[in-house]
């Protein structure tokens, strides 16, 4: 094996010559498939992944501590960074731990402004797992349907809090600013295109034969392997489990809003996706009835500038575009926290990567990472 | 041979590669166009009108690039590697027509002494994964060479069943006998296992397994740059040309029909035009299916494309022997083709569909305070 460098292979077995050796395969940092910097640790014998080792923490940033030092109001733009391809979600979770230690009332505006932009952030990070999905089942065309109509998001989304990506619009009691004029023009025009461009998604790429074949029956899992492992949001539900906090524990005004919570049964590649594709839908139903709904009134609750929530500590979760994303806050009745922990939904679903990869191929390793739909940003945090 | 002879020989050949390198810059253009058209957005724009530079900008650029060796890597097989690969794609067109009398030497066993060169390019793959001293370019090359070994049995399979028809490996003869019914009539099964079979021996999307970008990041070349990188892109794009301008010639007809053109230069163009139609439907493939699995890939070719050619040639034999009318051919053809399509569609399209119903009416539905 003089050509291969430094190869790291199995043990060779002398006494059967003619058997294959297992052969250390790195997959990342820097692989155009794992979504950023993950790095898996690849023993394959021939194109068979034997084992697989995931290493995590090339995207650490200690957000985490970062926020020890900052007061309550500047931890927003910290939450902004963690999962970047769903900022609003995140920024809402952690408004929602404050609010819930300071027993802040937030107006019914706000709290329909919050839902609405969500829920398109939602769509967003769908789409934009659509067709990186798609690009790791080897078609090129997804990428650009998805971003099409994902750029159509991101423009509303500049309008309304001024930023294409890190938009710090939630604040403590509300949001930053009342929607621009032009709004509900702009949503109604925007659902519309949603609309088509999901459907025009779908039918590219869903029951084509070749995307079927690579991932149907590809990284099954099982729902009691799945809650046991801690899996929620969409990887969650494929397996069959209705489980969505939208529902089990409502948060802002979902309660007075009608929604299905698409399931699907294998738990496979096919299930992720397509679950994530219904759930674009049901987003879309959500946000025109939030659209109908929405009330005038102000959008801050009366909060002081410097924040200064009682003694305690608290637990706040809301259904993100990955699952559930938890908050657990401490206050020590400064104007800082004095611990905030984050619990993100990869995290858990990057612990179902070994389960999920046995006797798979390489090509399959891909489409599995794809399919739990991860990012770094908020696992190494 | 007379050094006049020789000299001609030679003019050809220049021109010949000079024909090919334009082709390869149009094609490159047409590529990024067409996909740029399924895909709602422009393609190149800035360089020549339309972009039409673009492709000699980018040639340009990558030959001024530095190459590259690994220090890993076994020097004279990872710079003799583009060579292999570049040899054979070039010679085959010493044989190929694209007019009745535009052919450098037409050869009684034209079209043997293409598939035969058509299976050597495996070798500089090979080569160049294992000589790149890269695991991916080592699973790349091992995936090309199964590939390539695999697919070659439907094509010799599907050009035997064709030339069973006119009873020649002569080209001209075989384009020549096309006047009335083009053999893509008489054969469309044998049409579909040639197109689909090129379309896995240059490794274009759905089979392009072993450049497999989002896999094995690029498979043989992941080490290559600039003109060395240059040339396996040339004759990717060679041989892309060289499968259009075979299924123009041996299926479509040639430059015979659907009207035999009086001057030379218009059958020329007529067998251009066809080639550029069946290029484009490739494209069209590129631009609409994800990738097969190397195992899904193997299966495909082996379960399927392979019995399937064996087949074809029976219905053929039977079609000679007993001397029945054109028709009964085409109709038997087509039997065998919807039958491998139900196949297909029956064990993956189907039960997800009915799948995908289930999920919908399984939705639960969410209302108020029932939680």
């Amino acid at each position: 094996m003089s050509g291969i460098g430094e190869v790291t292979v199995g043990p060779f077995r002398p006494e059967r010559p003619l058997d294959t050796v297992e052969m250390m395969l790195n997959m990342g940092p820097q692989h155009p498939s794992t979504h950023g910097v993950f790095r898996m640790v690849l023993w394959i014998d021939g194109e068979r992944i034997v084992d697989v080792e995931p290493h995590i923490g090339y995207l650490h940033r200690g957000s985490e501590k970062l926020c020890e030092g900052e007061i309550y109001s500047e931890i927003i733009t910290l939450f902004d960074r963690l999962d970047y391809v769903s900022n609003f979600n995140n920024e809402l979770v952690f408004c929602m731990a404050v609010e819930k230690l300071a027993a802040i009332q937030v107006p019914e505006r706000a709290q329909y402004i919050r839902l609405i932009l969500c829920e398109l952030n939602r769509i967003a990070s769908h789409l934009l797992f659509y067709g990186t999905f798609g690009l790791d089942a080897g078609a090129m065309t997804p990428i650009l349907y998805g971003f099409r109509d994902r750029e159509k998001v991101q423009s509303l989304f500049e309008a309304v809090s001024g930023a294409r990506l890190m938009h710090n619009y939630f604040r403590i009691g509300g949001v930053k600013q009342d929607l621009p004029a032009d709004f509900r023009d702009r949503m109604t025009w925007l659902l519309g295109e949603l609309r088509r461009g999901v459907d025009e998604c779908d039918r590219l790429l869903t029951f084509g034969e070749v995307f079927l074949a690579r991932t149907r029956d590809v990284g099954n899992i099982d729902a009691q392997t799945a809650i046991g492992l801690g899996l929620t949001g969409p990887n969650l539900r494929a397996t069959g489990v209705p489980y969505d906090v939208r529902r089990a524990d409502p948060y802002l005004v979902y309660d007075r809003l009608e929604f299905d919570i698409p399931v699907g049964d294998r738990g496979d590649c096919w299930d992720r996706y397509y679950v994530r594709v219904q759930e674009m839908r049901q987003s879309l139903r959500i946000l025109e009835q939030a659209l109908g709904q929405l009330p005038e009134g102000p959008i801050m609750a009366p909060v002081r500038r410097i924040l200064r929530p009682p003694k305690g500590e608290v637990v706040a979760h809301a259904e993100n575009p990955r699952g559930d994303f938890g908050v657990y806050l401490v206050s020590d009745g400064t104007d800082k926290p004095y611990r905030v922990k984050v619990r993100p939904p990869s995290f858990c679903h990057l612990m179902a990567l070994k389960h999920l990869l046995r006797d798979c191929y390489v090509a399959d390793c891909v489409m599995v990472l794809g399919s739990l739909d991860v990012v770094l940003g908020e696992v190494d945090r | 041979m007379t050094v006049r002879e020789a000299l001609l020989l030679a003019g050809q050949l220049l021109g010949l590669l000079t024909a090919l390198v334009v082709v390869v810059l149009s094609l490159i253009w047409l590529e990024r166009k067409a996909l740029a058209r399924f895909q709602n957005r422009m393609g190149p724009m800035r360089v020549g009108f339309h972009g039409l530079l673009q492709p000699v900008a980018d040639a340009l650029k990558l030959l001024v690039k530095e190459d590259l060796v690994p220090t890993w890597a076994d020097r004279a097989l990872f710079w003799s590697a583009p060579l292999m690969v570049f040899v054979p794609s070039f010679v085959v067109w010493v044989t190929i027509p694209l007019a009745k009398e535009v052919v450098i030497r037409n050869l009684e066993m034209g079209l043997f002494y293409i598939v035969a060169f058509s299976i050597l390019p495996v070798v500089g793959l090979v080569l160049a994964g294992w000589s790149s001293a890269n695991k991916y370019a080592m699973l790349g090359s091992l995936r090309s060479a199964a590939q390539l070994v695999s697919y070659e049995i439907p094509i010799v399979m599907a050009v035997i069943a064709l030339v069973m028809v006119p009873e020649s490996l002569n080209l001209v003869t075989i384009v020549e006998g096309q006047r009335t019914v083009p053999y893509a009539a008489l054969q469309p099964l044998g049409l579909a296992l040639f197109l689909l079979a090129g379309v896995a021996e240059v490794g274009r999307t759905p089979f392009d397994i072993y450049f497999a970008e989002s896999e094995v990041v690029g498979g043989p070349f992941v080490e290559y740059s600039g003109a060395h990188w240059s040339v396996f892109f040339l004759v990717e794009y060679i041989n892309t040309f060289v499968v259009g301008v075979l299924v123009a010639l041996l299926f479509l007809g040639g430059w015979t029909f659907p009207l035999v053109p009086e001057a030379a230069w218009l059958g020329f163009l007529w067998v251009v035009a066809k080639t550029y139609l069946v290029v484009l439907v490739m494209f069209w493939l590129r631009g609409t299916l994800p990738r097969l699995r190397v195992d899904q890939l193997m299966s495909f070719g082996w379960q399927l494309l392979v019995p399937l050619s064996f087949a074809n040639i029976v219905i053929t034999g039977f079609y000679k022997f007993y001397r029945w009318p054109g028709w009964t051919l085409t109709l038997m053809s087509l039997a065998l083709l919807l039958l491998a399509g139900w196949l297909v569609y029956r064990r993956q399209t189907r039960p997800a569909a009915a799948t995908a119903e289930e999920m919908l009416a399984r939705a639960r539905a969410y209302r108020r305070r029932e939680a």
